[in-house]
């Protein structure tokens, strides 16, 4: 098998440096997050995407280089991340009847 | 003994892994998967009942906020420290690796704390699973807040003791011992958490059991396995805090 030639848990030239960059980019995000927040720049239903794309950023972030996701094979990343988004998204299928609720009326 | 065993890396006797790193690791990132999709639920029920409720109600002032960004940046700061702990343990050095877990730990228990004492201040104001003091009509507020965020300070708890395991191994058993008596003692006899620290206790008597029943040295790759958990529970914070706190701002 081909997969027989690969050396497992691949060797990769560990610097301290990229994770204290991380940590400082997601400090700063959380700052940026409050700081939206607190001066309510957005309309709620904005606010609330625009937090969630920040979240999603700062999650990448720590799946990628805290989790060591970014440095393991193609085949575990996608898989992984596929079977996550794929679960996760079923669940909020749901999510446009909260919004029916509030404007549309309950029949 | 299987540990001992099985080689992982070594061509031979068994195939390569698929995922091409050591099983261990796979079952850790397949636990991380179904938990994700439990907060996920439990994410879902509380932002459902927030964009369905037009009276939400929004508690969280200045002293609130301010005191779950310091919580942000606790877990933050300890998922780097954690990374610097599995650095140290893939170069062998042992106490630079339970001094980076220590820290972690420290880090996580700060959390904890401040979390707790957030969740007193709210149930002061009257904030119950089934009551709602802002809005007597929107009752699952509570209900909503209390298991997410009861959830997530449940899963920081079994992480600063899963790490505790590993960095110090038989010898945490004394300290967690010292720490439930710690917290039932100190804690008002009518507080959640007088109750809650029972957890701990529980937490005990699994510990002793596997530390006994299976005494090992836990090696570079259990560190990282620890790490990953950490790590998860760091990313979930990541979700609640805006959603739960930031979403909820008082403004006056």
């Amino acid at each position: 098998m081909h997969v027989a030639a690969r050396p497992i848990a691949a060797a990769h030239d560990e610097s301290k440096m990229p994770y204290f960059v991380v940590w400082g980019v997601l400090l700063v995000l959380t700052a940026v997050e409050v700081v939206l927040a607190y001066e309510q720049v957005f309309t709620p239903l904005h606010m609330l995407e625009v937090l969630m794309a920040l979240s999603l950023v700062k999650s990448a972030l720590i799946i990628g280089y805290f989790m060591h996701l970014k440095f393991e094979i193609a085949r575990m990343k996608w898989i992984m991340m596929v079977a996550l988004v794929a679960c996760l998204t079923l669940m909020f299928i749901f999510f446009a009847d909260a919004y029916r609720i509030v404007n549309l009326g309950v029949r | 003994m299987a540990d001992a065993v099985v080689q992982h890396g070594v061509s031979g006797v068994y195939e390569p892994s698929l995922f091409g790193t050591y099983s261990k690791k796979i079952g850790m990132w397949l636990f991380l998967l179904s938990d994700s999709l439990t907060f996920g639920a439990l994410l879902f029920a509380y932002s459902y009942g927030r964009i369905s409720t037009p009276n939400w109600p929004t508690p969280f002032g200045k002293e609130s906020i301010a005191n779950a960004t310091i919580m942000t940046a606790c877990l933050l700061s300890s998922s780097l420290t954690m990374v610097l702990g599995v650095l140290a343990a893939k170069r062998g050095d042992r106490k630079g690796t339970a001094r980076w877990i220590l820290a972690t730990m420290f880090f996580g228990a700060v959390f904890v704390v401040l979390h707790a004492r957030e969740w007193n201040n709210l149930i002061h104001e009257g904030l119950t699973p089934f009551n709602n003091p802002w809005a007597a009509n929107v009752p699952q507020f509570g209900g909503t807040f209390f298991t997410l965020t009861g959830m997530h300070m449940l899963h920081v708890t079994i992480g600063v003791i899963y790490l505790g395991v590993v960095a110090l191994r038989k010898k945490f058993l004394p300290i967690l011992l010292v720490l439930w008596a710690l917290g039932f003692f100190l804690t008002p006899a009518g507080s959640v958490f007088h109750y809650g620290v029972h957890v701990i206790l529980l937490a005990f008597v699994v510990c002793a059991l596997v530390l006994f029943l299976h005494p090992k040295d836990y090696d570079d790759h259990d560190v990282e396995i620890a790490g990953l958990y950490w790590h998860f529970v760091d990313l979930v914070w990541m979700f609640i805090f805006p959603l739960v706190y930031l979403m909820s701002t008082k403004i006056v």
